[in-house]
């Protein structure tokens, strides 16, 4: 059930553009779970393309084999047109820029330390000085990592990648457990390094922020992407841009909420219901009505625009941070 | 900026800013040898503490007092035997007297050393007291070398265990730590060599390696006097040797485990016989013989006998030459298998 992707204004034509980024076929099994199920994907140079998914969707086990740190156990892997099995593989990991969602780097040493460990092994990139700039943490430069708050620390991550100047930076959840003050900064991060003109991978499990940050996004769930596109692209599939979210003293049958006029979507979670429609002028009256005459009361009602989690909930019937 | 350097620099920062490692490193052996030689420290031979048995009004009594306080080398007291008998159980004389008619009774434990000593002293005493000629004479020297006390015996031990204790776990922690926190895996992200990583741990433990030595060696010379008799270009080799062979050994315990608990384990599991069996407090030759060619093959005895034969007895390298062999052997194999099986996520 794969959204295509259609050709508006938006989408970067495959045509024109550079493919940065490209694996076909990958399959990772682990023990009793298969991690990633037979997963394409192609990142055009330039673009900031998001993976997003529930926890445990496959995102990380999926980067790590593209940065050639997992082996996957069927697959073609190729970026910046190259191959992991190659001989050159440092020559291509000059080329690379990772943050790895569990690092913790050591909690002893300082920051501009770290950084110019990172830089010493990186033949060519940029100065400290330009780095700590970039991810803003001038004031922190002598502080040990250990002493700095969990942004400033995901900030000297990204940092790190960015060290040795990539053409491909990977991102894994850099934002996770970040209150919003600091995922703004780092966000900050994020288009300073595309202006560059640099081509990033990034997952998140955030809307907000892959409907910010990127350029095209792939929803992806149980090892599978199931909705490829811009995020705009991805939302009018839905064929929709409207949401209705209520809940009643009584319950509603779902078939007597489908059939209401301008309806496309019913999800339903124990005493919540969404309702995904395409007038809300049209939907809201017959939702009401309809709700009388089941004599039953409202007990909230909110609406909103349509986001990229009502698709993915569209999609699977889950919320995505539900698993 | 070289990697090789900066990783190096890590290592040593890290190191540094971990106040319990240096303490464990550098103050706990010097401490370790303060009070082992304090405890242990030969003295002018101690006196014969003797205690006769009886009423000191009794003139047989009396006489017996006056012949033993002739002999500088015996202390005695008249005491009545009850507490005779609790002082002999106590340790606290090493025999009993008892003038018995014209004759004298000895009551002692043959099984401890001073107390037959004591009988062999009060013997000689009487004996001479009560007319007794030497048939010879035998003339004395007597000397008193450094290098024959225990703690003399105990530094080139402390030394080699702690080598054996940093190197397993400065690199078996270390290792792992960062193992554990993702920073290999973040490392085999970069064009970092992977053998400059190993090879840092290497670099610091060659900065810290001589530090380590050069502390309990001075601190033993400024307090007991402590001096080396071979040349300090062996020790240094030793040194070297020793230091590397357990650094290979803490990569081969690093080389898998991802947990603390697990490599704490796997460390003490190979650290704990080493401790007991290769000679640092007392010499392993006590063991019975049937275990002697395993204590043999350890690393540690191995490196204990060496330090001893340089430092006590001033041995050139190649007279245990069986020993720096053993060395060379662990050293080898460990590194290679642990390259070979090492992880890195
Ligand atoms: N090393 C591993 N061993 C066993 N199972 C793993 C391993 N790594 C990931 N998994 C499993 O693979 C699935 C996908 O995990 P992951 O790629 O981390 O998902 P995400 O990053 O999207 O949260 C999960 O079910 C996870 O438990
Ligand atoms: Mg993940």
């Amino acid at each position: 059930m794969a959204t295509q992707t259609s050709s508006t204004e938006q989408s970067v034509s495959p045509a024109t553009q550079r493919v940065a980024l490209r694996c076909e076929g990958l399959v990772k099994r682990f023990a009793d779970v298969t991690a990633v199920n037979g997963l394409d994907l192609e990142v055009f140079a330039g673009e900031c393309f998001g993976l997003l998914g529930p926890n445990g969707a496959g995102k990380t086990t999926t980067v790590e084999i593209l940065e050639g740190l997992t082996p996957a156990d069927e697959g073609k892997v190729e970026l910046l047109g190259q191959q992991w099995n190659s001989n050159d593989e440092r020559a291509l990991r000059e080329r690379i820029g990772v943050q790895l969602q569990e690092t913790q780097l050591a909690e002893k040493v300082t920051v501009i330390e770290t950084l110019r460990l990172f830089r010493s092994f990186y033949k060519r990139g940029h100065s400290i000085d330009e780095v700590i700039q970039t991810v803003a943490l001038e004031e922190k430069r002598d502080a040990r990592v250990g002493k700095l708050s969990g942004g400033q620390k995901q900030r000297l991550a990204v940092a790190c990648a960015l060290v040795g100047d990539p053409e491909l930076l990977f991102l894994d959840e850099p934002t996770t457990g970040l209150d919003p003050q600091a995922r703004l900064s780092l966000w900050d991060v994020v288009d300073k390094f595309r202006k560059g003109g640099g081509t990033i991978l990034l997952t998140t499990h955030y809307m907000e922020e892959a409907t910010r940050l990127c350029d095209r996004v792939a929803i992806m769930d149980h090892g599978k992407i199931i909705a490829l596109g811009t995020p705009l692209e991805l939302i009018e599939s839905l064929g929709a841009d409207q949401i209705i979210e209520f809940r009643v003293t009584s319950p509603i049958p779902e078939g007597a909420l489908t059939g209401l006029p301008a309806v496309t979507h019913l999800h339903r979670r124990g005493e919540d219901y969404s309702l995904t429609v395409r007038e809300m002028g049209v939907a809201l009256p017959a939702l009401l009505a309809e709700i009388k005459r089941r004599q039953s009361e409202l007990v909230s009602l909110t609406t909103h625009e349509a986001t990229l989690e009502d698709v993915f909930v569209s999609l699977t019937g889950r919320m995505l941070r539900e698993t | 900026m070289n990697p090789l350097i900066e990783l190096t620099l890590t290592r040593v920062r890290e190191f540094l800013r971990e106040r319990e490692a240096v303490f464990w490193v550098f103050i706990f052996p010097v401490l370790m040898t303060f009070a082992l030689g304090i405890a242990f420290r030969n003295t002018a031979p101690d006196k014969t503490f003797v205690a006769i048995e009886g009423d000191a009004s009794n003139p047989r009594v009396s006489e017996l007092a006056n012949f033993l306080a002739h002999s500088p080398e015996i202390s005695s007291s008249v005491v009545t035997p009850d507490e005779a008998a609790r002082s002999l159980r106590s340790g606290k004389i090493a025999i009993v007297i008892q003038p018995n008619g014209d004759s004298y009774s000895l009551r002692f434990d043959p099984t401890r050393p001073e107390s037959r000593t004591a009988r062999l002293i009060v013997d000689d005493v009487l004996q001479r007291a009560r007319g007794r000629n030497d048939v010879v004479q035998i003339g004395e020297q007597r000397i008193t070398e450094t290098g024959a006390r225990y703690v003399d015996f105990l530094v080139p031990g402390l030394i080699g265990m702690n080598l054996m204790g940093s190197g397993l776990w400065g690199l078996g922690f270390t290792i792992v730590i960062a193992r554990s926190r993702k920073i290999l895996k973040r490392f085999a992200a970069t064009p970092m060599r992977r053998s400059h990583y190993l090879l840092s741990f290497m670099l610091s433990r060659l900065v810290f390696l001589f530090l380590e030595v050069a502390a309990v060696v001075l601190f033993a010379w400024l307090a007991f006097g402590f001096t080396v008799r071979g040349s300090w270009l062996t020790v240094f080799l030793i040194t070297l040797l020793g230091g590397f062979t357990f650094s290979g050994i803490g990569l081969l315990v690093a080389a898998r485990p991802t947990t603390i608990e697990g490599v704490s384990g796997l460390m003490n599991f190979i650290m704990l016989p080493m401790w007991l069996l290769s000679g640092t407090f007392f010499s392993s030759e006590r063991f019975p013989s049937v275990l002697q060619p395993f204590i043999k093959a350890l690393p540690l005895t191995a490196l204990n006998t060496l330090l001893r034969a340089v430092m006590n007895e001033g041995a050139p390298l190649w007279t245990n030459w069986m020993h720096v062999a053993i060395l060379l052997g662990w050293l080898l194999v460990s590194f290679v298998v642990a390259l070979k099986i090492f992880k890195w996520q």
